[in-house]
């Protein structure tokens, strides 16, 4: 097929991009360049300025210093809007979509000549052919509501098509899909460059990177560390380039087994719903055992967060009972939870588990504050609080200025070390651990994982919500999958793979698969 | 087309800006007020040393003044209490004159007793009537989430009905049943007036030495209690103290009933200390629970300061007071006292965002 766009094709270059932000370089002297008909990864740990970069290629922000080029055009984009009439498209991390409107009303939505009365048919042709081209799954007259998150970033990349992209970024695309869903993107993306089209591909993760990219530009705090081919690399070399030292990442060896047989956690037949009302936890039940890792793997929205919440007290249960060292926990009464044992790490650390704007040291006694010898007749102690959370700082390698400092000035990583320091210390009988390295670089990942495990090793039963199989597979001893609110499957880790677990995830089913 | 200028958020908030913001927005208003003043064809300078004389320089004029700083201590405590909850009661106004019809009734009904018990017991009612009207708000916000700054705004107009009819359209018990005429409510015996206490040459009214009490209270209570720090989170993330299993309903009602009471301990001082009767359009006229907001404002919530800076604004006022006439204009404390706010809150906004020349979009941003 001869493309229509091959005489088009673009070359994007970036040179000496310096991007400041108060406080902080986000890019400083950044090279980087994508030929047409390559899929280009940026991969970089939270916080390396991928997403920077992205926006200045955009036209959302304006490089203090460096150059972009379009074939070797000096060019200046005002906004996004300029940079798609010259052929640049973006996929952020947030979709832009109306909910109210059809994928088509969308995709059309942003068109210069659009009036108020969409001509939708001819739209509709073009969407749909773009589609089949490129082997892309919807529907054009579905609504967005009704769509899952995997669709909806479909809808995204055919918008970008839709209105001329010739390069297309996508900023950390599969943070949202499962396994299955990745790999159809990562199709979509090699039909397109194969077309002569450029991807801009971001991620931090390595073996989606290697899978899916030919070339790889490393980036490490806001540097270019070097742009490799992708088949002369492996992930333990790119793991040290973005990191800049070595780093594992096998199965963490465990101290003390499971056992399973001695329960901590047990729920019962729970029923829940969300904050509209809606029944999010179906009839669960599940058990943890001391010293047992059980890991929930699940596509986020399927109930996790509000099975976390029933357990942690903070969510009242519809049905059923929660129980915790054969002691029933009264339901929906979170101090009730903590005294019986349990700790919650919440999925949303700043905000939930946190208070942001507060200090390292008030957000340490935020469970505290009500016990002896932290407060006494309702007075807070300020020296003893001083002298604890300075003991934990030194503890847990926190890197704080000091215990007076704002938690939100705080990076993702060491942001996590105080919320996990402050429950591991309340020394807990169970721990429900959300998502806990969501957002966080490799050296903190691997901190996380450590510290999970040496309190699993003390006999903590550890309840790991996750949507990373690769977490999930490092860590847990069992795994359950939870999809629309149910358990749909559970399976020692040893005997999971990768696909099976993926599948259940997406809803499938494991006979059905086996026929 | 975009201003070349934006606000972009500060990541920390340098200490200076503490005492900074306050000074340079009182510079600021009194060199707005200033172009107000030529405008009208007067001389600034003279009329704010005036002003400085009539309000600050004398002892007897600085007596009078804390008189006046008084209600504005009470009703920029109050302000200060419930904002530093995230809670806009601007409600001090109509708890302010709660606290008054309180006060004048313990006063009244125990006139009898001894000084001390009829000060204590005016004290009790006026933070009794001024914190259970403020409580209304607080369970509304609680039971029914409506909107706190509405509903206290509403009960200030309920309240000054309430006033007027206790002395203008009722034989209530507050009312003086020999006032023919032009009603006016029952005179409190001598024996209800608050003490002065004397420092040399200066008279400082007892409702002040309660108000610097009630600071060092709050700043405490806030500060390093339990009930304060809760109150923290609360203030700064609803959902992580939901997390920690602090129940926010509870704390609305009483955070918004210690407010009402510490504007209902406003008005008691205002009768105990000053007026020495329930007097309906007195205490209406002098705005005291709206300039507490103000107070509040430039004090940036902090107790303390509040006490400093109603001494301020008391000074303002009592000026105001001593010079009114025809060569006085006699809107400028009014005008000074919105400028005040006007550029209170403009500093404000400067502690937490800084002006940036425009070249970039940055997350932070508000435009
Ligand atoms: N709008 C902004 N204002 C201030 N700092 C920012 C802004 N955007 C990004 N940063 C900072 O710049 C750095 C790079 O961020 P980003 O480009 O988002 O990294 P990545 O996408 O690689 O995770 C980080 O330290 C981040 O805190
Ligand atoms: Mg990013």
């Amino acid at each position: 097929m001869i493309s229509d766009i091959s005489e088009a094709e673009l070359t994007v270059t970036m040179k000496g991009i310096v991007k400041r932000f108060p406080g902080v370089v986000a890019n400083d002297g950044v090279n980087f360049e994508a030929r047409a008909g390559e899929v280009h990864a940026l991969l970089g740990e939270n916080g390396a300025g991928k997403s920077t970069l992205s926006n200045v290629l955009t036209g959302l922000y304006r490089p203090d210093e460096g150059t972009v080029s379009l074939n070797d055009e000096v060019v200046h984009f005002d906004s996004p809007r300029v940079a798609l009439e010259r052929g640049i498209g973006m996929v952020h991390q947030h979709f832009r979509l109306v909910n109210s409107f059809t994928v088509a009303e969308n995709i059309i939505l942003g068109e210069q000549s659009s009036s108020l009365f969409m001509d939708t048919s001819a739209a509709i042709e073009r969407i749909s052919a773009l589609a089949t081209k490129y082997r892309i799954a919807v529907d054009p007259s579905a609504r967005i509501w009704q769509l899952s998150v995997g669709e909806q970033q479909r809808v995204e990349i055919l918008k970008a098509l839709y209105h001329g992209a010739k390069v297309l970024i996508l900023d950390e695309p599969t943070a949202v899909l499962t396994p299955q869903e990745a790999d159809a993107l990562f199709m979509v993306l090699r039909s397109m460059v194969s077309e002569g089209r450029t991807v801009i591909f971001i991620s931090h993760k390595l073996d989606e990177v290697m899978a899916v990219a030919d070339r790889i530009t490393v980036l490490r705090a806001g540097k270019t560390v070097s742009t490799i081919e992708c088949a002369t690399t492996s992930t333990r070399e790119l793991a040290r380039l973005m990191v800049g030292r070595d780093v594992v990442f096998n199965r963490v060896i465990r101290a003390n087994q499971a056992e399973p047989h001695k329960i901590v956690l047990r729920v019962s037949d729970v029923d829940a719903t969300d904050d509209r009302g809606r029944q999010a936890v179906k009839s669960i039940s599940l058990t943890v055992g001391k010293s047992e890792i059980v890991a929930i793997a699940g596509v986020a929205g399927n109930g996790q967060r509000e099975l976390a919440e029933v357990v942690g007290g903070m969510r009242p249960a519809t049905r059923g009972t929660i129980t915790v060292n054969n002691e029933v926990v009264p339901n929906g009464r979170v101090r009730k939870a903590m005294r019986a044992g349990v700790s919650h790490v919440p999925e949303d650390r700043l905000h939930t588990g946190l208070v942001a704007d507060h200090s390292v040291e008030n957000n340490l006694i935020l469970k505290s504050y009500r016990n002896a010898p932290i407060s006494k007749m309702s007075v807070l102690r300020r020296r003893i609080i001083r002298a604890q959370a300075k003991e934990t700082v030194e503890k847990y390698d926190v890197k704080t200025p000091d215990t007076i400092t704002p938690i939100r000035l705080l990076s993702g990583g060491n942001v996590q070390k105080v919320l996990l320091a402050r429950e591991f210390d309340s020394l807990p009988s169970v721990m429900v651990v959300s998502s806990p390295t969501r957002g966080l670089d490799v050296g903190a990942i691997e901190n996380v994982r450590k510290r999970l495990v040496d309190a699993a090793d003390s006999g903590v039963g550890v309840l790991l919500i996750s949507e990373d199989l690769e977490e999930i597979f490092a860590l847990a001893d069992r795994i359950l999958v939870m999809y629309e609110g149910s358990i749909i499957g559970n399976i020692p880790a040893a005997e999971a793979s990768r696909e099976s677990i993926g599948l259940l995830m997406g809803g499938g089913s494991l006979s059905a698969e086996n026929n | 087309m975009q201003s070349p200028l934006r606000l972009e958020r500060r990541l920390t908030q340098p200490k200076w800006l503490n005492w900074g913001v306050p000074l340079l927005s009182l510079l600021g208003a009194l060199i707005l007020g200033g172009i107000v003043l030529l405008a009208t064809g007067k001389n600034p300078f003279s009329v704010y040393a005036r002003i400085i004389e009539r309000g600050f320089a004398s002892t007897d004029a600085f007596s009078r003044t804390l008189i006046s700083a008084t209600p504005f201590a009470f009703t920029g405590l109050a302000a200060s209490v419930a904002f530093r909850m995230g809670l806009i009661n601007i409600g001090g106004e109509g708890q302010l004159y709660l606290g008054a019809i309180g006060a004048a009734f313990a006063g009244i009904a125990f006139q009898d007793q001894p000084t001390a018990v009829i000060i204590a017991t005016m004290i009790i009612f006026g933070m009794l009537f001024g914190g259970a009207w403020a409580a209304i708000v607080g369970i509304l916000k609680a039971k029914f989430s409506t909107n706190e700054i509405i509903t206290s705004l509403m009960l200030n107009y309920v309240a000054a009905i309430f006033l007027d009819y206790l002395i203008f359209n009722s034989n209530s018990y507050w009312r003086d049943p020999k006032s023919y005429g032009f009603p006016t409510g029952k005179r409190l015996v001598e024996n209800a007036y608050w003490y002065d206490i004397s420092i040399g040459p200066i008279a400082i009214p007892f409702g002040f030495v309660v108000a610097v009490f009630v600071a060092v209270i709050v700043w405490f209570l806030y500060s390093r209690t339990r009930f304060g720090y809760e109150v923290g989170v609360i203030a700064s993330s609803p959902s992580a103290a939901r997390y920690a299993g602090i129940r926010a309903r509870w704390k609305i009602i009483t955070v918004m009933a210690l407010s009402g009471a510490l504007a209902g301990l406003g008005g008691a001082s205002d009768v105990g200390d000053f007026r020495h009767v329930l007097d309906a359009k007195g205490v209406q006229i002098s705005g005291y629970g709206y300039t507490g907001i103000v107070v509040a404002a430039l004090a940036r919530l902090n107790p303390l300061s509040a006490i400093f800076v109603a001494v301020f604004i008391g000074g303002l006022s009592n000026a105001g007071y001593a010079l009114q006439g025809p060569d006085f204009p006699s809107g400028l404390v009014g005008t000074l006292q919105g400028l005040i706010l006007f550029t209170a809150v403009a500093g404000e906004i400067l502690t937490r965002y800084r002006i940036k020349r425009q070249n970039t979009i940055a997350d932070g941003a508000i435009v």
